[in-house]
């Protein structure tokens, strides 16, 4: 029999997400986080900590990918920027999967306590949506090792405390072979990072390595399966907040146009824009039903089980976001081209969110060869 | 494509290609080449140049500073403008107030407006919209009170597009409330540094600066600033949306985009993608068809005739086209669209790129472009005037 019922912990875990949204994270506060240092709210962050949070996705009792789904939709819905998705279902995941011993275990747990920020390092300024293509490279050194290479797109890398690293022990760019992982101190020895804004209100660096020493995360070589694993996560976590970000559109998209009079009628009366709406609210169903259906195959032991249900789901959010995302902004008309109103920073989102770990014509392709 | 060109077209085409070379900032071609976004001076500097040549404003009727050219001249001017990458016209004086003032103007009104606009010492400003009049325009309600010779003028204009370079704007007032919403509306032309004008700038998502909301408070404008006759501004309104027919394509930049997406799509390795260069081949298609309805158009003008139905939807088309390149060029450029830098997009920049050279106006075209489908008249009521008028329904 299929269940696709939440269990009592989830409903609270979502619960507890929605109140948060609703009572604390409004837009005003979303963009106090976004003017804070660093771009977010280290006391949010604290308070993600407390809330228990920051061990969903990898910590027994939450540690699935449907339980981080129903803390990144509702993320998505409140535009929350703290770095759950880099820290959490990233780089924390990547020790837990890759074996960090002792250290590993430590730092996971500083991490969950709220009290250190990691980031993953895997893209580079020629990797595109490639997860081989790491030209950064790691050499021994002594006892230990030592990178070099430049990473980009680490997302909140500027205020990590340490990052996790793709670095490559052997072959070259585009191997499968010969990837490993290695932290990182973000404040060490031979790291240099270049900050900067990102087009979705939140923050990213470039980061160099000169000879920067790095602690060896699992077995030499073989770390591909990890962040390919890792990847993966990350796509069907914001396939998730896309949810979210959806939801929240159609709400503002189909309350303003109840509002808003032209030709001596609220705008929701016509038609040709009731069809339109309805079309996004159809979009918006149809992804979560993939999602409530396919998300728990991210957890599969079958890597090619896995790919095939986060490739459909990324392929069918990402459709359903643009939809959504552009017909809001029209709908609306000019209120949502302005950077006072709510709807244009959820639509950016969105279209960043279509470039992130796979846009749709890369998950046809990885869809049609599985 | 079946088109000819006589000796003195070509000779026409060698003429304007020198002069772009010659007298063309060759650092606002270079900005408008990469996408980056211009200043009030690259756009004056180039009218003002084609000025000195009497091309500024090619469109207009020879007694008042046009061109005597045949629609195949205008058509090598577009052309040869847009691929050499020199700034577009900026549109409300040339195109959208002058043919208004000299259809419907006074002579005292065309003598001051019509040189300053051609000579491209005058920037004007469009004041249609208001916060609850989009969509509805006639339903606006900034007021002008006539109180002897002058207007007084109380009320909000909103998306008024470079208000802030502006010297002028041409308004939409309205003079009385009776009657039909738009019996009571009038054109006036008015000073922008009249005393109880405020400007306040509107920043749009991606952190521009192009349009702004203009408050009105007792502002005082000659009545003599008054276009036609009162309460029939409606009228002259509709004439100049008629008379913007030709500038809604955009062919020359959809041209441009193309060239710009077929380099990010080779750099990111996607050219040989066949999904991808089938959706590049589709968009080349679509601005072909799109030149094939201008080029249908001109043809018709030439033959004397009316402009048929074809018209209607340039700006449809025009902007569904625009909005797709910007697009294509998001999905060409894949995760480099995400660092967000706006000091990349100014004048003088040069620091090292974060990643590829191209990436930088990406997103930030994308996101400000959905507003073409929004403005002018959006999409949706072109397609409402289309049914009325075109199909009869």
């Amino acid at each position: 029999m299929l269940n696709l019922e939440l269990n009592e912990g989830q409903l609270l875990l979502r619960e507890s997400v929605d109140r948060f949204v609703e009572r604390e994270y409004n837009f005003e506060r979303h963009r106090r986080s976004v003017a804070d240092d660093g771009g977010f709210s280290r006391s949010v962050w604290k308070e993600f900590a407390e809330l228990g949070w920051l061990g969903v996705g990898l910590e027994s009792e939450f540690g699935g990918a449907r339980d981080v789904a129903i803390l990144m939709e509702g993320l998505g819905r409140g535009l929350v920027v703290e770095p759950f998705l880099p820290s959490i279902v990233m780089a924390a995941k990547a020790i837990a999967i890759a074996g960090g011993g002792d250290e590993g275990s430590e730092i996971i747990d500083r991490v969950t306590a709220g009290d250190h920020l990691l980031s993953f390092a895997f893209a580079e300024p020629r990797s595109r949506y490639h997860i081989d293509h790491v030209t950064t490279r790691a050499t021994r050194s002594g006892d230990g090792w030592i990178l070099n290479g430049r990473k980009s797109l680490v997302f909140n890398g500027d205020t990590a405390d340490s990052l996790v690293v793709a670095a490559r022990t052997s072959g070259s760019a585009r191997d499968r072979d010969g990837l490993s992982l290695f932290l990182v101190d973000g404040e060490g020895d031979g790291v240099s990072r270049r900050a900067y804004p990102t087009n979705d209100s939140r923050r990213a660096a470039d980061i160099d390595f000169h000879d920067a020493p790095g602690r060896l995360l699992g077995m030499p070589g073989e770390a591909h399966d990890v962040v390919s694993e890792v990847v993966d996560r990350a796509a069907a976590a914001v396939c998730a907040e896309s949810l979210g970000l959806m939801s929240r559109l159609n709400d503002l998209t189909v309350d303003y146009s109840k509002t808003r009079e032209q030709f001596g009628q609220p705008i929701g009366r016509f038609q040709v824009l009731q069809h339109r709406m309805v079309d996004m609210f159809v979009a918006l169903e149809e992804s979560r039903s993939m999602t409530t259906v396919y998300m728990g195959d991210v957890d599969a032991s079958d890597a090619t089980e896995r790919q095939k249900a986060v490739s459909a789901m990324k392929v069918q959010c990402d459709k359903a976001g643009r939809l959504v995302g552009q017909e809001a902004v029209q709908l609306h008309g000019g209120i949502a081209m302005t950077q006072d109103y709510e709807a244009g920073h959820h639509f950016k989102r969105l279209s960043v969110i279509h470039r992130l770990f796979g846009d749709i014509d890369w998950h046809l392709n990885r869809f049609a060869s599985l | 494509m079946q088109m000819t060109f006589t000796a003195a077209d070509e000779a026409f085409r060698e003429e304007l290609r020198n002069f772009i070379e010659r007298e063309c900032d060759p650092g606002s071609r270079e900005r408008v080449g990469k996408g980056l976004g211009l200043g009030k001076e690259d756009y004056v500097d180039w009218h003002r140049k084609l000025a000195t040549k009497g091309w500024s404003c090619p469109h207009w009727p020879v007694e008042h500073g046009g061109c005597d050219w045949t629609p195949v001249r205008h058509y090598i001017f577009e052309e040869e403008t847009g691929e050499a990458c020199c700034p577009p016209p900026v549109p409300f004086g040339p195109e959208m107030v002058a043919p208004v003032v000299w259809t419907f103007g006074t002579r005292e009104q065309q003598q001051q407006h019509l040189p300053p606009i051609l000579a491209g010492d005058l920037w004007w400003a469009q004041g249609y919209s208001e916060p609850n009049s989009g969509s509805d325009l006639a339903s606006l309600k900034t007021a002008a009170r006539l109180d002897g010779d002058h207007y007084i003028v109380n009320g909000t204009k909103t998306w008024t597009t470079m208000a802030h370079y502006a010297d002028w704007i041409f308004l939409l007032v309205r003079t009385s409330s009776e009657g039909k919403k738009q019996e009571g509306i009038t054109f006036l032309l008015v000073d922008m540094t009249s005393p109880g004008i405020t400007i306040h700038p509107i920043i749009t998502m991606e952190g521009g600066h192009e349009v702004n909301q203009v408050v009105f408070d007792d502002v005082h404008v000659p009545a003599a600033n008054r276009i036609g006759e009162e309460n029939r501004g409606w009228t002259y309104a509709k004439f100049l949306l008629g008379y913007e027919r030709f500038n809604m394509a955009g062919v020359p930049q959809a041209k441009r985009q193309m060239k710009r997406l077929r380099h990010i799509a080779g750099d990111q390795g996607i050219d040989s993608d066949p999904g991808f260069r089938a959706r590049m081949a589709d968009a080349e298609i679509q601005i072909m068809a799109l030149e094939s309805t201008m080029l249908r158009l001109l043809s018709s003008v030439a033959a004397g005739k009316d402009p048929g139905s074809e018209a209607s939807y340039i700006k449809i088309r025009g902007t569904e086209i625009d909005q797709l390149m910007t697009e294509l060029a998001m999905e060409a450029a894949g995760p480099y669209v995400l660092p967000y830098a706006p000091r990349a997009l100014e004048e003088g920049w040069n620091e090292e790129p974060l990643g590829p050279e191209y990436a930088a106006p990406v997103a930030p075209d994308y996101f400000n472009t959905r507003k073409v489908t929004i403005y002018g008249g959006s999409n949706e009521i072109q397609k409402n005037i289309i049914a009325k008028h075109v199909l009869g329904l």
